[in-house]
């Protein structure tokens, strides 16, 4: 998709106001955020899973080049074909190769989100090849020609008399009449519907949640099992992923496995796991007769050592949105391209640049929830720090945020000024605020007080209170 | 397969950016000694019990995870377990399975009324029966391979999927499960799929409500057999 990451502001906006996005990020709290809560206290090792999760991945991409060469090595060895991709362009010319050679005309595909990355889905439809999406929620924003808004619930800004609303439109082959009151009644439709497709494909395309140097398996976690239906049906299964997915032992798997769906869905596993290393074997009476993985860059060697090279740990979880007040409150559209939340915010102006995504890692209140909670460890406040940082220097900062800036620096640089001016306005701010404890506008707060009142403070500063405190204790 | 200069291209690029040498003797070491001695991490305590704690385990947690389990006594109990399991739940007295020599073992005759089909899952299968090689109890986790003995396509296909699995190949962890599978294909070898599996198929991505049987099976039975 084209990234509209420059319009974040209108976009935040629009969705603020949006009544039907606000009710399904309603759920969030008591889905996501509870579920993983719950996980996490249920399994003492959790933290320490954590670090050892975090060290796994950090040696992996210390040693990747040779990782990945192992990797291959045994790829090739059980039969499989690996297609090194430099950059998006190089991956959906490998892709559309493979399908053109075998005269596909549908494509079924599990989620992947290095798919989104590259855009996949217009251009298989581009070369006259029908791209099916069979995650229950990829296939309710296909039909919506909507990009994901959620890395794990790509449909998590519907609700589901939306998607009766969808359903009644396109499968227009069914009664109208038919009752599509209840989640269980349009899933039971998506499955008879997709079901078909599933028999019908041609090449099935997954993503790869890990790569595993020891055996050459990609593999996927779903709770559907939709991406297995994709890859053991076809007679051709694609794999496309990125190269920081790869990890050295089917051990190291386990342990990042470990904290993947507990900090996704709160689950302790999901339902399905799945590894799949190269072609069916002789005599095996089912599985694709070729297999290949895209091994994509895309701007990741780039970041490897860089100040931004903690965000390849990402393991695509998704808790550092569920856990985030600004995605919590604007859903993941507003962010413009594939990645949302703080994960987001960090990764996107990596792969599409700080011109396009600078809003992005200014979408930040930085209360340190998104570092609290990933499970890899990565501190993406840090990292977002980097790029406003970046931002500045390239001078694409505006005038009258330089200006505010540069007086904050001077005020903070001043102390005896700075306590001077705040011992005058704070006491002044409560006086004009006594009688109802909160301003509804006030000069140069607009931004803050359009959508909610703004407290007014109760007379005295930080410091002075501090000082106070010092006295008593 | 990729275009020649491809791969040099992402190597090289990983390699400036690490400041490092492809042909750094430690670092090869590193990564050979690492993958050849596969050592495990940090696993949990929740499965390292006896026996009987490990199968109980397991039983609580699938079902927990929406599975129906049952015990049998012995091989010979199998067809009629299967057999009132598909009357119970109104279902037809016919399934598929592949031909793994635990499933040739069972005496099917003892069920006259049922009917096997052998092969690879189709779309008009509603039951599908396969061997489980091992379980991880730590999640209540079956480890499922590829082949002519189960093939994979009955994992996924039918509504309703039974899983047979030997008592005493009901593991701790997943560790456990894979030097078990080591054993079996050898070392760095995997069959072509190896599918782990928690319970039936579910979503969750309308609303965040929970709708079992998305596209795989809306029930699993797993039958411990001692």
């Amino acid at each position: 998709m084209r990234p509209h990451s420059r319009s974040f502001k209108n976009n935040a906006s629009a969705a603020l106001k949006d009544a039907s996005l606000q009710l399904a990020l309603g759920g969030i709290k008591n889905g996501f955020v509870a579920n993983r809560a719950k996980a996490r206290a249920n399994l003492p090792e959790f933290e320490d899973l954590r670090d050892e999760a975090r060290a796994v991945k950090e040696h992996a991409l210390a040693h990747l080049d040779l990782y990945l060469e192992e990797y291959e090595k045994k790829v090739t060895a059980s039969g499989g074909h690996v297609h090194w991709a430099p950059t998006a362009t190089d991956a959906r010319e490998a892709i559309l190769d493979i399908c053109r050679k075998a005269g596909a005309r549908t494509v079924t595909k599990g989620k992947t989100m290095v798919g989104e990355e590259i855009a996949i889905n217009d251009h298989l439809e581009g070369a006259g090849i029908t791209p099916v999406e069979t995650d229950l929620g990829e296939y309710l924003i296909q039909l919506r020609n909507e990009p994901p808004s959620h890395i794990i619930a790509p449909a998590i800004h519907l609700t589901k008399d939306q998607v009766e609303a969808d359903f009644r439109k396109i499968h227009t082959t069914l009664p109208y009449d038919r009752v599509l009151e209840e989640p269980a009644q349009l899933v039971a439709e998506a499955r008879t519907v997709l079901r078909e497709q599933f028999l019908a494909a041609d090449i099935g395309i997954t993503g790869a949640n890990l790569l595993i140097a020891e055996t050459g398996s990609s593999v996927i976690v779903t709770n559907e099992g939709n991406g297995d239906l994709t890859q053991c049906l076809p007679r051709i299964h694609i794999v496309i992923t990125s190269i920081e997915k790869v990890v050295p032992t089917l051990e190291d798997a386990c342990t990042i496995l470990r904290v993947l769906a507990r900090s996704a869905t709160g689950q302790e596993w999901t339902t399905y796991t799945t590894f799949s290393t190269g072609p069916k074997r002789e005599g095996d009476p089912d599985g694709p007769d070729e297999y290949h993985v895209i091994l994509l860059d895309n701007g990741r060697t780039e970041m490897l050592g860089s100040e931004f090279h903690d965000m390849l740990r990402c393991i695509r979880c998704g808790a550092c949105m569920n856990h985030c007040p600004v995605y919590n409150a604007v859903g993941g559209h507003a962010y413009g391209w594939v990645y949302p939340g703080p994960m987001g915010a960090v990764l996107t102006p990596s792969l599409i640049g700080i011109d396009e995504a600078g809003h992005l890692p200014n979408a930040s209140t930085f209360c340190g929830r998104c570092e609290a909670v990933c499970p890899m460890r990565i501190p993406l406040p840090k990292l977002m720090r980097h790029w406003r940082e970046r931002e500045y220097d390239k001078g694409n900062t505006p005038l009258f945020y330089k200006i505010g800036l540069k007086l904050w620096a001077f005020m903070a640089r001043h102390p005896r000024l700075y306590q001077g001016l705040t011992g005058l306005a704070m006491p002044a701010l409560a006086r004009a605020g006594r009688r109802r404890g909160r301003f509804k506008s006030l000069p140069f707060a607009g931004g803050w007080t359009r959508h909610r009142d703004l407290p007014a403070p109760q007379g005295k500063t930080f410091q002075q209170l501090w000082r106070e405190r010092g006295q008593i204790s | 397969m990729s275009a020649p200069g491809k791969r040099e291209e992402v190597l090289g690029a990983i390699r400036r950016s690490l400041a490092v040498d492809g042909n750094d003797s430690a670092r090869l070491k590193t990564v050979q000694d690492r993958i050849k001695s596969h050592s495990a991490n940090l696993i949990p305590k929740r499965g390292q019990i006896d026996h009987a704690a490990r199968i109980k385990l397991f039983i609580e947690t699938l079902e927990g995870q929406s599975a129906h389990v049952s015990r049998a006594g012995s091989l010979e109990d199998i067809p009629q377990i299967v057999a009132d399991y598909l009357l119970d739940n109104n279902l037809p007295a016919e399934f598929r399975s592949g031909e793994d020599d635990l499933l040739e073992s069972i005496p099917w005759d003892k069920s006259p009324a049922l009917t096997r089909h052998q092969g690879k899952g189709v779309a008009s299968d509603a039951v599908a029966i396969s061997v489980a090689r091992s379980a991880a109890a730590e999640t209540g986790t079956m480890f499922l391979t590829s082949g002519k003995e189960n093939p994979t396509t009955l994992n996924f296909l039918p509504d309703t999927h039974i899983a047979v699995i030997r008592a005493d190949t009901i593991l701790g962890s997943y560790e456990d499960a894979w030097n078990a599978l080591r054993d079996v294909y050898g070392i760095r070898e995997m069959p072509r799929t190896v599918n782990l599996i928690s319970g039936p198929s579910r979503t969750a991505d309308i609303e965040q409500i929970i709708v079992m049987g998305a596209h795989g099976p809306r029930r699993l039975h797993v039958i411990i057999v001692d």
